[in-house]
């Protein structure tokens, strides 16, 4: 095992690692764009690319009546807006239990933690029952409240697991030098912090991108609808004929641009907030 | 929404969270909803606009219509809500909001399945029989829309089982289409003697444990001559004929007559077996012609088939019967508007650009007879008869548990876990309960 | 196992006084209940209510259902554990577990992994980590029916692997089906979390593990995992939080009520399906329970997280309060 310890033999193996792991992730999704492309009477080949190669699925997907194009800004409203709010929510209460002295933190914290225990599709019903009552069905906070719910408390103890582990002392040390803890833990954990929170940002994000259900149940008008939504409501001409390539196109479509936004962000991000950090 | 707005608001709702949590134990029971009780139809009343709940309709066609409709009736303008394509969610859609009384959706699309459950929680209202003429319907399809003899939806769209078979290969082989099923299976061995039928699979439906068994157990069932439940809604599940028909299923299976991988079958899968040349014979929808027909270089059958009724034991067997239905919402509004608007898209002028532009097989007897379309669509004569000969699936109020029931039988004595002598004693049992009132 | 010298987690050496911050805290926290009061607490009070009742199910001379519900206290519940449906209950809870166990363990496995090598890669890091996102961005409704299509009869599964599974038939294969496609989405979730934490590690700890010749696995195991074990653990955690609630995956890919997949959540959708609330909701409250149960557990015995630390934090509190008397 110590040759892995060799700068030569750990490259080679970092290497082999990095193939593994891009074969490992990309291979499903390679078939769900190969599939795309195919035609829809020809998605039971398994040839490695489409014997015809056809846009029949993306035209599909962005078709006049379907409103794709619409539904994906509802999606980037609902799951931005839940990221944005998750974050700041979370923040607070991640700071709190991570450095705040206070009884029942014990007690805060598993609370906090209880609420994304319920299975979700069993408060379906009830919210219905709720969001018809207050005249919320066919809006965002609809949908955004209830993504709250599950969002928050994954983000509220991740966040916190990366607050204790910034060192206590810097924040300590600026505090000496007369900031606030408002502004210690703005200039200095925030930036240091800034890999974990832009990780957490970035799952909340896809989590509430692929939310359905609630989504689905809390909203009826076509103008309103979520990008998940609208793919579940594609049809083949019959209602027997799943069309199974368009799927797989509007996946497509949902998934790449998702990642590129992500890469993108993350370097200006990572970079703007680590610029004024220590490390 | 300014800072104390938004505190108000929040409040509010955790004061309305409260308060529902609160009461809900008083109103269990729908207050509104479709005044049961006897004497005719009540009056569908109300008129303004009007939403309607369905799976989407790729053609473009529903839309279609709905303008047409729009254009001649300003003030009861309709709008489509679309549902998701899986039959299972849609059904979950209209029971959520029927559970919370929404009027989200005032004339909803429904399976032929979920009639009798949605009539009997009053989530839907009763239609007044003489106002649609009713005699000009396929009466099989009618009776779908009946519950305890009173009409709750009204058939739009209806469907029944064909049997696809490769005329190519029958001809080679000197075979006529089989009328039953020792004809199907000695025209399969004539078949697969043939260098192109060598590997061939003789036989498939859907075998899946999804309503789609429930649809070929049953078939086989009433082929052998026997049904599911009788007229008076009683299961008959033990019978010799059911049993005949089970073993039907489960013998080919188990010879491989059917083969092994139809146990994963849907619609779909089937068809594409079929389209690839694999089977010699297909049970399935009228939608699979066009497809499999097609000529663009993505079926290997095109040109290559025939359809004809489904074959039985001891000769034509019995189709399940499929299709949809609309009925009007307890909840919504504008009664009268709906009413008028199932009339429309139950008229002949409808049903025709319906069966143009979807193929999907409609509910009035003249279309099946008119010669241009038959032209069109050589399969309708026998699409009628087999629609005219089908049976519908039990109609029960708690259909979920009798499909559930049903599927747990059959693809329990297919896949050789159980018998098909236990399978259809607990069955019975099973079904006795749930149809026990 | 923790080594000592760890900066994070244990607030030994803390300088500050423990001054409490209630009023802050309280502050701080409020949001957060808010929010979660707002949509967890209605539901969960009205499921819990819902879980004592049972919906009439008897029709009425003119064929309608009786309306109303009638209370029946825990019957809902010993039905559940005792009654006919005894059998799938324990079933289900068996898969649940089986999934559970099995799915987390190889997920944390390779996400630790995907994690490892995209930390230490120099070259291609961005594409790795655009392509580790893939899994995770794809819808999982979505990719419950890519799945399902590679696993047909005549997928390309079976093609590759040049046999005649049917996988999506009952029998160990059908587990076996949800667990790889339940790994490919949800490892990269690990790798993202762990990668996070290792990304949070100062770069001087590694500098004098190399000083002390620490190489390959020892640093692994001496430094790497104890630095990023509380990232892990939170990820573990609400991975298993995650796979112990899971339905669209095996509903999806392997479908309703088959025996060698059916997980309680499951067991729950297909009683509300079946418009029976009660017993649904009783489902999802045993579930409920389960959940808690095991997040209990797994937070006492693995305990360097939140609740672990604020343990500490307290005793020790106390035992300077002891020693300094106000």
């Amino acid at each position: 095992m110590s040759r892995t310890g060799t700068p030569r033999g750990r490259r080679w193996l970092l290497q082999l690692g990095i193939v593994i792991i891009v074969v490992y992730c990309l291979a499903p999704f390679y078939w769900m764009v190969v599939s795309a492309f195919r035609r829809p009477n020809e998605q039971g080949e398994n040839s490695w690319l489409p014997s015809t190669w056809s846009l029949e699925n993306f035209e599909a997907v962005f078709g006049p009546d379907v409103g794709f194009g619409r539904s994906l800004l509802n999606s980037l409203v609902v799951a931005g807006t839940t990221t944005v709010l998750t974050l700041i929510v979370g923040t607070f209460a991640a700071y709190t239990l991570a450095r705040l002295n206070f009884r029942f933190k014990n007690a805060a914290a598993g609370i906090i933690i209880a609420t994304s225990m319920f299975p979700g599709i069993s408060l379906i019903v009830p919210l219905l029952k709720l969001f018809t009552e207050i005249g919320w069905i066919n809006t965002y906070q609809a949908m955004v409240l209830p993504s709250l719910s599950f969002a928050l408390p994954l983000a509220v103890w991740t966040l916190a697991t990366f607050f204790r582990q910034m060192p206590k002392e810097l924040e300590e040390a600026a505090m000496v030098d007369g900031l606030t803890r408002g502004q210690a833990f703005r200039r200095v954990i925030l930036p240091l912090a800034a890999p974990g929170m832009f990780t957490t940002a970035i799952i909340t994000f896809i989590a509430a991108w692929n939310e359905f259900i609630i989504a689905l149940s809390m909203v009826n008008d076509e103008k309103m609808q979520t990008a998940t939504v609208a793919i579940s409501r594609f049809t083949g001409i019959t209602g027997f004929d799943s069309p199974f390539g368009t799927k797989m196109a509007a996946g497509v479509i949902v998934t790449v641009p998702l990642v590129i936004v992500v890469l993108i962000f993350q370097r200006r991000i990572i970079a703007g907030l680590t610029a004024g950090g220590v490390k | 929404m300014s800072a104390g707005a938004r505190v108000r608001t929040v409040a509010l709702l955790a004061v309305a969270a409260v308060a529902l949590a609160g009461c809900g134990g008083d109103d269990g029971g729908d207050g509104g909803g479709g005044g049961g009780g006897g004497g005719a139809a009540p009056a569908l009343e109300g008129r303004g606009p009007i939403t309607f709940a369905t799976g989407k309709d790729t053609s473009g066609n529903m839309q279609k219509l709905v303008d047409e409709w729009n254009a001649d009736h300003p003030d009861e303008k309709v709008t489509i809500t679309e549902l998701p394509e899986s039959a299972d969610d849609q059904r979950n859609q209209m029971i959520q909001n029927a559970q919370v009384e929404s009027d989200a959706y005032t004339v909803l699309n429904l399976d032929v399945i979920w009639t009798a459950e949605f009539a009997a929680n009053r989530w839907i209202v009763e239609l007044p029989q003489e106002e649609f003429e009713l005699d000009q319907f396929l009466e099989p399809a009618v009776e779908t829309g009946m519950y305890r003899d009173r009409m709750y939806a009204m058939p739009v769209y209806s469907d029944g089982g064909l049997l696809y078979y490769r005329q190519d290969l029958l001809e080679k082989a000197g075979v006529e289409p089989p009328e039953t099923w020792a004809d199907m299976l000695a025209a399969c061995e004539a078949v697969q003697k043939l260098p192109e039928g060598k590997n061939m699979g003789c036989y498939s439906g859907q075998f899946d444990k999804y309503e789609g068994l429930t649809v070929n157990f049953s078939e086989a069932v009433q082929s052998a001559g026997g049904h599911v439940v009788d007229e008076s809604g009683k299961p008959t599940v033990d019978s010799q004929e059911a049993k005949d028909g089970l073993n039907f299923l489960v013998d080919a299976h188990k010879n491989g007559q059917i083969p092994q991988a139809a146990i994963t079958y849907k619609e779909e899968e089937s068809r594409r077996a079929f389209q690839d040349g694999q089977l010699v014979f297909l049970r399935n929808w009228p939608y699979v012609y066009a497809l499999a027909g097609a000529t663009d270089g993505s079926s290997k059958v095109a040109g290559k088939f025939g359809v004809a009724p489904l074959p039985g034991k001891d000769g034509p067997g019995v189709s399940t019967l499929g299709g949809h239905n609309f009925a009007i919402s307890s909840f919504a509004p504008n009664k009268a508007t709906a009413l008028d608007f199932i009339k429309f898209f139950a008229s002949e002028e409808a049903q025709r650009s319906n069966l143009l532009a979807t193929s999907q097989a409609p509910t009035r007897q003249a279309l099946y007879e008119e010669q241009e379309l038959v032209d069109q669509f050589p399969y309708l004569p026998t699409l009628l008869a087999s629609i005219e000969n089908a049976e519908p699936r039990p109609r029960v109020v708690r259909y979920g548990d009798v499909t559930a029931a049903i599927q747990e039988a059959a693809y329990g004595a297919i896949t050789g876990e159980t018998t098909t002598d236990d399978a259809l004693a607990t069955l019975q049992t099973e079904l006795e309960e749930l149809t026990a009132e | 196992m923790t080594a000592p010298t760890l900066p994070p987690a244990v607030g030994g050496n803390a300088t500050s006084s423990p001054q409490r911050h209630g009023r802050l805290a309280a502050a701080l926290l409020s949001p957060t209940f808010i929010v979660l009061a707002l949509i967890i607490l209605y539901p969960l009070i009205s499921a819990l209510r819902e879980s004592m009742y049972r919906r009439e199910d008897g029709l009425d001379e003119s064929g309608f259902v009786v309306e109303g519900d009638r209370f029946v206290g825990i019957d809902n519940y010993t039905e559940m554990f005792t009654g006919d449906a005894a059998g799938r209950f324990w079933n289900a809870f068996f898969n649940t577990t089986f999934f559970t166990v099995v799915g987390v363990g190889i997920a944390t496995v390779i996400g630790i992994a995907m994690a490892l090598v995209m930390h230490h890669a120099l070259r291609g890091r961005g594409f790795v980590r655009a392509s580790i996102l893939v899994p995770w961005a794809v819808p999982t409704a979505m990719s419950a029916i890519l799945w399902q299509w590679i696993f047909q009869a005549d997928g390309i599964a079976n093609e590759i692997l040049n046999t005649q599974i049917l996988w999506t038939t009952e029998g160990f294969q059908a587990k076996l089906a949800v667990l790889i496609a339940d790994t490919w989405k949800t490892a990269p979730f690990v790798g993202l979390l762990v990668l996070a934490g290792l990304q949070v590690i100062p770069n001087d700890v590694y500098e004098a593990a190399k000083v002390d010749g620490a190489t390959g696995w020892r640093q692994f195991w001496r430094i790497t995992l104890p630095l990023v074990r509380p990232a892990l653990l939170v990820a573990v955690l609400f991975r298993v939080m995650d796979v112990l609630r899971i339905f669209d995956l095996p509903y999806v890919l392997i479908g309703s009520r088959k025996e060698s997949v059916e997980t309680l959540s499951m067991l729950a959708f297909e009683e509300a399906n079946q418009v029976r609330y009660g017993p649904a909701a009783a489902y999802a409250t045993v579930l409920f329970l389960y959940v808690a149960i095991i997040a209990y557990t797994f937070v006492k015995l693995l305990g360097a997280d939140l609740i672990g630390e604020a343990r500490v934090r307290s005793k020790e509190t106390k035992r300077r309060k002891e020693a300094v008397p106000a």
